[in-house]
């Protein structure tokens, strides 16, 4: 058997604050093969987007990765100095970011921001990557590509402000494309255009899709493999069709019965889970979800219990088996 | 049938569009809301949706009476309340509150929890006593879900979900009827989401409250709506009861937005076609002749590009399209 493209073990990162150490990420481990997509769900404060920076080694000044390796094509990135990365980002793994409004930049045109990583990356002149831009722009289905390469970010709209990020990392083929929420500030019917394009482009291209989000409808539409986190740990990682099948860590089921979904009996209250997440600068000693958890007893708040095999492909961090 | 509680005429919101610095004069109109009319019945839940842009808040303020109405009338509890403003509110005032939609800016981070509660009674029952003021502030962080240790922290030290409360405490303190969620769950995350949503109809129960809800979020809406009304561009394209509306949209419109939500379920999903959507929203400045969704509308017919339809009754709700119209008088008609 080959190896993954990319595989993640034992990973964990944490932040320098105010009140000391902030462990973000513990204990996170999950690989990915060329061609597919995988989600990393989990609500705000359980390390997913902290999971998916660590990767390309954006995590500022205060973050630091303290523990595990992440292994792409055979090296460990998170050995890599700063120059090195710099060769992989935007080239062999790109990103794609939650804003599309903050994270082009304003008083550039279009057509530059394409052409750049194919400048320097690919040595290209600024002539032949901005050609290039315009076959990328037509390949994100933006309509008038070679009038839009003279256009500034503010004179397009959500939807297409998004698609020139997505041409963006693009640009150089990367192996594999990060995309952090990449359609949470636009609205459903551009988001489902904005995922299609993005499933069909990497099916194309055979590229890895790594997919962070909240929504666990996008979740079943598009990812092949899926990591729940809560917390800054991994609660469990299965394939799609298992995970909404077969549930078995006590979070994801309560997550799962928790949306209120196009098919659900509306005249019964929604189930909840109690409580709140976990403050990560004063986590909890044992597993992130104990305090909010009905089945867990005194070992659960012990120690934090390490992910287990429970089947074939499928991961859990829980003392119980379902 | 007794009167609604709120009904809305014909109601336009317009927004001058100025040029010139010094002696700037109008040039055109943003059409935000154009042409909307609705009624809502004492203790029912109507739901607006639709994408960002296409007029949901407007409306909301408007009926608020927090913007200036261009034309059509508003009339709440059998009163017109068009022309009215501020202080002109009077009893009117208490009786409509809103929830907004972000739980960080809707909340003053130097008040108090308990000076933010109790701000409408101050403001509104000016002679209420002390004690019973601090007991119907202790009273609405109960009703809420809040414990009483709370009443002297800021805003900071609570999460999202509790800010939420907060804000539902506030706007409860002077026992309104009508309630306005503008996007109230849309900020949560799923499991706090779940906690408000149940919270909000509890709350509908115990003190029959009526709710205008704003979201553009289709699973949320059908959990909490008796009926729906689906905008686009500053109109309606259809309204319709819960039921009728999930299970038969007629609308092209409302079929795509139904389409593109995705189902958390991949067995569904496999077997649902993907779906086909053509184009994004027009700007509200410049919005298309005839039916407003036509350059998107994958059954367009000549005339949806030359006259705006008029709302049919179908169904028990209304639908603004042409072919459906159109079909229906062919129906009708034959024997």
């Amino acid at each position: 058997m080959t190896n993954p493209l990319l595989s993640i073990s034992d990973l964990g990162v944490s932040f320098r604050s105010d009140e000391g150490r902030v462990h973000a990420v513990n204990n996170v481990s999950f690989s990915i093969d060329g061609g597919k997509t995988l989600a990393i769900v989990g609500e705000s404060g359980s390390g997913k987007s902290v999971t998916a920076l660590s990767i390309l080694q954006l995590l500022g000044d205060a973050g630091r990765i303290d523990a595990g390796t992440i292994m792409f094509e055979g090296v460990d990135l998170a050995q890599h100095t700063p120059s090195a990365m710099r060769h992989i980002r935007g080239n062999q793994i790109s990103m794609i970011f939650q804003e599309p409004m903050t994270s082009l930049n304003p008083v550039i045109k279009v057509g530059r921001q394409v052409a750049e990583p194919l400048v320097l990356h690919q040595g290209l002149s600024w002539q032949q990557a901005l050609s290039q831009a315009e076959t990328l722009l037509h390949q994100v289905a933006i309509p008038d590509p070679k009038a839009r390469l003279e256009d500034y970010p503010h004179q397009l709209s959500g939807g297409m402000r998004q698609r020139v990020m997505i041409a963006m990392a693009l640009a150089c083929s990367p192996k594999l494309i990060i995309a952090d929420e990449p359609t949470t500030a636009l609205d459903v019917t551009v988001q489902a255009q904005i995922l299609a394009l993005l499933k069909d482009l990497t099916r194309q291209t055979g590229a890895a899709l790594i997919l962070i989000t909240h929504d666990l409808g996008v979740v079943a539409r598009y990812a092949d493999h899926v990591v729940v986190m809560y917390g800054g740990r991994m609660m469990e990682s299965t394939t799609a069709a298992q995970l909404y099948r077969t549930p078995k860590h006590p979070y994801t089921k309560g997550l799962m019965s928790a949306i209120p979904s196009l098919d659900s009996d509306t005249n019964l209250e929604l189930a909840t889970i109690d409580g709140q997440p976990p403050n990560l600068a004063n986590p909890p000693q044992g597993c992130p979800f104990a305090p909010r958890c009905t089945l867990a007893e005194a070992t659960c708040n012990a120690a934090p219990p390490d992910p287990r095999e429970v089947g074939s492909n499928h991961l859990m961090a829980c003392i119980y088996d379902d | 049938m007794t009167e609604p509680l709120l009904q809305v005429k014909d109601l336009k919101v317009h927004f001058p569009v100025t040029e010139g610095v010094l002696f700037s004069r109008q040039v055109g109109s943003v059409k935000a809301v154009d042409g909307v009319s609705f009624d809502i019945q004492r203790g029912e839940t109507l739901s607006l949706v639709g994408e960002s842009g296409c007029g949901k808040s407007t409306t909301a303020l408007a009926i608020l009476r927090m913007l200036p109405v261009t034309e059509g009338q508003i009339l709440f509890d059998g009163e017109d309340i068009t022309q009215r403003f501020g202080n002109q509110l009077g009893a009117t005032r208490p009786r409509i509150q809103m929830v907004y939609q972000d739980p960080f800016g809707s909340l003053n981070p130097r008040m108090k929890v308990q000076d933010i509660i109790g701000e409408p009674l101050k403001v509104h029952r000016p002679n209420q006593t002390k004690p019973d003021y601090t007991k119907r502030i202790k009273e609405l962080m109960d009703i809420v879900g809040l414990l009483p240790n709370m009443a002297d922290r800021y805003p900071h030290e609570f999460s999202g979900g509790q800010r939420q409360r907060i804000g539902i405490a506030r706007a409860l303190a002077l026992q309104p009827d009508l309630l306005i969620c503008d996007e109230a769950v849309s900020a949560l995350d799923v499991s706090i989401q779940a906690q408000v949503i149940n919270l909000l109809m509890q709350l509908q129960k115990d003190f029959g409250l009526t709710y205008l809800f704003i979201s553009h979020d289709l699973s949320v809406v059908r959990h909490v709506s008796d009926r729906i009304a689906v905008m686009y561009l500053g109109q309606f394209v259809e309204v319709k009861a819960r039921d009728t509306l999930f299970s038969n949209a007629q609308h092209p419109y409302t079929k795509t937005l139904l389409d593109a939500v995705p189902i958390a379920n991949p067995d569904i999903e496999a077997q649902r076609p993907q779906p086909l959507i053509v184009g994004e929203v027009p700007s509200v400045r410049n919005p298309p002749h005839g039916c407003r969704f036509h350059p998107r509308c994958q059954h367009v017919i000549d005339q949806c590009a030359t006259t705006a339809p008029l709302p049919y009754q179908s169904d028990g709700g209304a639908v603004s399209c042409h072919l459906l119209a159109n079909r229906a008088t062919t129906e009708s008609a034959a024997p």
